[in-house]
């Protein structure tokens, strides 16, 4: 696939300019073995310019991010830092040269405070001890800046998870770096936390502090930046100025053909197969409902789409419907029959599937096989008596992975094995294969890349097609307009709007209760 | 990073000695030590030494099946020494009679019902543990800890620090036979052997063939997840701790019976030694990973090594340094096959 591929765009060739480039890439090829990771990467990172990486899961991003930060070493190439060639040896070297990164993957200590935190491992000395009134203070500063109402003393684990990747921002400013290497940072964050990272990115960068950006989220990343790479299997494809270039020429070179999200299948709509009633779930640590009596039905063989911020209560909603938590008030109907006092499991036998948001925490499980996770859902479909059938288990597998095209050297590979988006099909299919009459999945496309985006959706219509009833959630309007019959936004726990496929993003995101970015 | 396509790769391929080591490392363990003790000793390697030592084991062995259990469900039970106390001594209390006051009798339960009394309490302990963790959210190691004290505790009250010496039972009242289980051979080998090796292939099936192994592994891997995909994993918890302590009574019987006695103070430190056997066999303690098999190549290694130093005559106080640094390297080894298989970023 990878055979043909043409770089577009002006490749820098000579030495950098020290003046205006800060950082360049020189050739710059990684392997581990005979794999290929990185295979010849050109580009400049200029002073005060946001630089984004463009590229699928597994196409490389990763490796070259770890190369500039000083984690690993580059197999062959240089790295030229203000016009001289530099080897870091190890992270701590690069941070001390100016590079600092934040990681894609939260690197908290839950159980610490948000001051703690950010100033783990260079806490500021006083004559006492440590300087905590001079870190709240920072800290406060910090948060500020990031408009944010988080006390620096919170423990992390009661943020939800937005704050806490502001919170990890937050720390990557604290250290006065030159060059700040931002990987997947608005995974997690609301259209209004996104427009203040990026206020403070142009702050930043009109500090002359460049900024090297990492996101699938291309729409965004196109906002705010000024240079482009793009990266196809280890080969970079192109490199070009913001001016240059528009969202479909970065798709074009990220996954080499057009790409589709997908249009509402034409399905036979049936009977209500769920219907949430007045549901409530009230917030544990006291305030306002997380779902406040909510009602919704969703028919066989319909796609409805949960829009909404992160805390707007579609999580919680999705979660109470699966039996996870337990609602104030309120019933859930699966196809006529009141389930709220069922079990998960008794859910998933009556039908009723989900998929869940952090397919790391709540959807794997690493130790074991591919094969393993997929069946784990189903286990009592090939268990006869007191034994498992091994070949019923094996065909059941086999379907699965061929259904939902998981990419694995085979059922027996581990989990970790597989890219982010075969992942998430291997928690899909895991779901799919109790033979549901309803799935819901919470934020289906996280963490995956566009062209895995493209496959679980179409995957979702082709099952809407056989009659499944499927209710997803997403925090981004694009996916809101791809394969959704009706989009419902939800507000503080409640349906703000309720919309049918024509709707415009405009109004999707106002009902939100977000403003638009620009 | 190399997706390939949905084909059956010849995977093997990487075969390569170190990592054979590694993975049977327990096997070579057992093996080096059965070779160095037969040059040191000739009275080592001969079929008596073997079973006489496969008896100590047995004790052990069937401590760390349970063991194993709790351990693949993320957890850890440090009162399974204390239950097999506490079982002795109500299976030596049984045997010497059952005095029930209100009606003036003393009762004197045939074997077979002492046995499955016995074992009926340590279920019950082991459930304790189980209940404590699962639905009262007590932290494993805190739990049994406890239930540690107070089973060890309940045991000396019972016989107020003494040692039952006799529990052959009388032939008129038809409850002799105990010590069957310490001493009698089939063929040969030790009941104790026997018990051990038909608890291990039990065990060995509920792992790898029954939706309840199913379930331990998967909850034990990462428990939200079994439970979001429906996995009863309350009812996978209270199970392994009640089998952990119905095996813990079992080996408190065979213990009797080849002591010919029931002490309060029996099996002090055994959950330890348990532990280790597990742990040399390759489980994670971190739940989701480890096998019969390799914790029975653990029991092994820990016996035969400390029977052997017996038989060349080294001091306990050399055993006990030994035994430590085998746990210790078991799980450095460990680590090194579990611990380097990196994220994909």
């Amino acid at each position: 696939m990878s055979a043909h591929v043409t770089v577009t765009g002006d490749i820098p060739a000579g030495r950098p300019d020290a003046r205006e480039v800060v950082l360049a890439a020189r050739n710059v090829a990684k392997s581990y073995g005979n794999v290929h990771a990185l295979k010849g990467v050109n580009f400049d990172i200029h002073r005060g310019q946001v630089t984004t990486l463009f590229g699928e899961n597994g196409a490389g991003k990763s490796t070259l991010m770890k190369i500039l930060s000083g984690v690993i070493q580059p197999t062959s190439g240089e790295i030229i830092l203000d016009g001289s060639p530099v080897a870091f040896n190890n992270s701590t070297e690069a941070r001390d040269r100016g590079i600092s990164i934040i990681h894609q993957e939260l690197s908290l200590a839950p159980n610490m405070s948000v001051r703690d935190n950010i100033f783990m491992g260079r806490e500021i000395s006083g004559p006492g001890g440590v300087d905590f009134a001079e870190e709240e203070r920072q800290t406060r500063r910090l948060m500020a800046e990031l408009e944010e109402e988080i006390d620096p003393l919170t423990p992390v684990e009661e943020l939800r998870l937005g704050q806490q990747q502001i919170v990890e921002i937050a720390r990557a400013l604290s250290v006065d770096s030159r060059i700040l290497i931002m990987d997947e940072p608005t995974s997690a964050l609301s259209a209004s936390e996104v427009e203040v990272l990026f206020k403070v990115i142009r702050d930043l960068t009109a500090k002359g502090v460049s900024i090297v950006y990492i996101s699938h989220h291309l729409e965004e990343a196109l906002t705010i930046t000024d240079h482009a790479v793009v990266l196809r299997d280890g080969t970079m494809t192109a490199y070009a100025p913001r001016s240059d270039i528009d969202l479909e020429w970065i798709v074009r070179n990220m996954v080499g053909d057009n790409y589709d999200l997908g249009s509402p299948p034409a399905t036979q709509l049936g009977q209500p197969a769920l219907s949430i009633r007045n549901l409530t779930l009230a917030d544990p640590a006291g305030g306002f409902n997380l779902v406040d009596g909510l009602s919704l039905d969703v028919h066989a063989g319909e796609i409805v789409c949960i829009y909404g911020l992160m805390g707007a209560g579609r999580t919680e909603l999705l979660e109470t419907c699966a039996g996870r938590l337990r609602p104030t008030s309120g019933e859930v109907v699966l196809e006529g029959r009141e389930i709220s006092h069922l079990s998960i499991a008794e859910r998933i036998a009556r039908g009723l599937a989900l998929v869940p948001e952090d397919r790391q925490r709540d959807g794997l499980v690493q130790t074991m096989s591919v094969g393993e996770n997929l069946s784990l859902a189903s286990i009592a479909s090939f268990t006869r008596g007191l034994f498992t059938q091994k070949r019923a288990e094996r065909s059941l597998i086999d379907a699965s992975i061929r259904e939902v095209t998981v990419k694995t050297s085979g059922p027996d590979a581990a989990i970790g094995s597989l890219s982010g988006g075969n992942q998430q099909k291997v928690v899909i299919g895991k779901m799919l294969a109790t033979r549901p009459r309803v799935i819901m999945l919470d934020e289906p496309s996280r963490g995956i890349d566009i062209g895995a985006k493209a496959e679980v959706f179409r995957l979702l219509a082709e099952e809407a097609k056989q009659g499944l009833a499927v209710l997803y959630s997403t925090s981004e309007v694009s996916e809101c307009l791809s394969i959704a019959h009706r989009i419902v936004v939800m507000h503080k726990g409640r349906i703000s709007a309720e919309f049918d496929s024509t709707v415009t993003k405009e109004k999707i995101m106002a009902a939100s209760g977000e403003s638009l970015v620009a | 990073m190399s997706d390939t396509t949905i084909t059956r790769p010849a995977k093997k391929a990487d075969f390569s000695l170190g990592r054979l080591l590694l993975e049977g490392r327990a096997f070579f363990a057992l093996i080096a030590i059965i070779v160095v003790f037969s040059i040191l000793s000739p009275n080592y390697l001969t079929v008596g030494n073997f079973l006489i030592m496969a008896s100590h084991v047995a004790i052990y062995g069937i401590l760390a099946i349970g063991m194993l259990l709790v351990i693949l469900n993320g957890g850890i039970d440090l009162s399974v020494g204390s239950i097999l106390a506490l079982s002795g001594v109500v299976a030596g209390a049984m045997m010497q009679g059952l005095e029930i006051d209100a009606l003036g009798v003393i009762l004197y339960p045939p074997v077979w019902a002492v046995v499955v009394l016995t074992c009926l309490v340590g279920g019950l302990v082991g459930a304790v543990n189980g209940v404590l963790i699962s639905i009262f959210k007590v932290p494993a190691f805190v739990a049994t800890l406890g239930v540690m004290y107070v089973a060890r505790g309940v045991a000396l009250l019972m016989t107020n620090g003494l040692t039952y010496n006799n529990l052959s039972g009388r032939a008129e009242l038809g409850n002799t036979g105990f010590d069957w289980l310490g001493f009698n051979r089939i063929a040969g080998v030790p009941i104790s052997v026997i018990v051990l090796a038909v608890l291990a292939v039990l065990a060995a099936l509920m792992l790898t063939r029954s939706s309840f192994g199913r379930w331990l592994y998967a909850s034990g891997g990462n428990e939200r997840a079994a439970e979001l995909s429906g996995v009863p994993t309350r009812r996978v918890k209270i199970t392994v701790y009640t089998l952990s302590g119905i095996l813990s009574a079992i080996a408190g019987l065979v213990l009797a019976s080849q002591l010919t006695s029931a002490g309060p103070t029996a099996g002090v430190t055994y959950e330890l030694t348990a532990i280790a056997a597990v742990v040399i066999g390759g489980a994670a303690l971190t739940g989701g990973r480890g096998t019969i098999q390799g914790t029975m190549l653990g029991a092994f290694v820990i016996g035969f090594l400390s029977d052997g130093l017996v038989i060349i005559g080294v001091s306990s106080y050399w055993q006990t340094v030994f035994t430590g640094a085998v746990i210790v390297l078991a799980v450095l080894m460990n680590s090194l096959q579990y611990g380097r298989g990196g994220r994909k970023g």
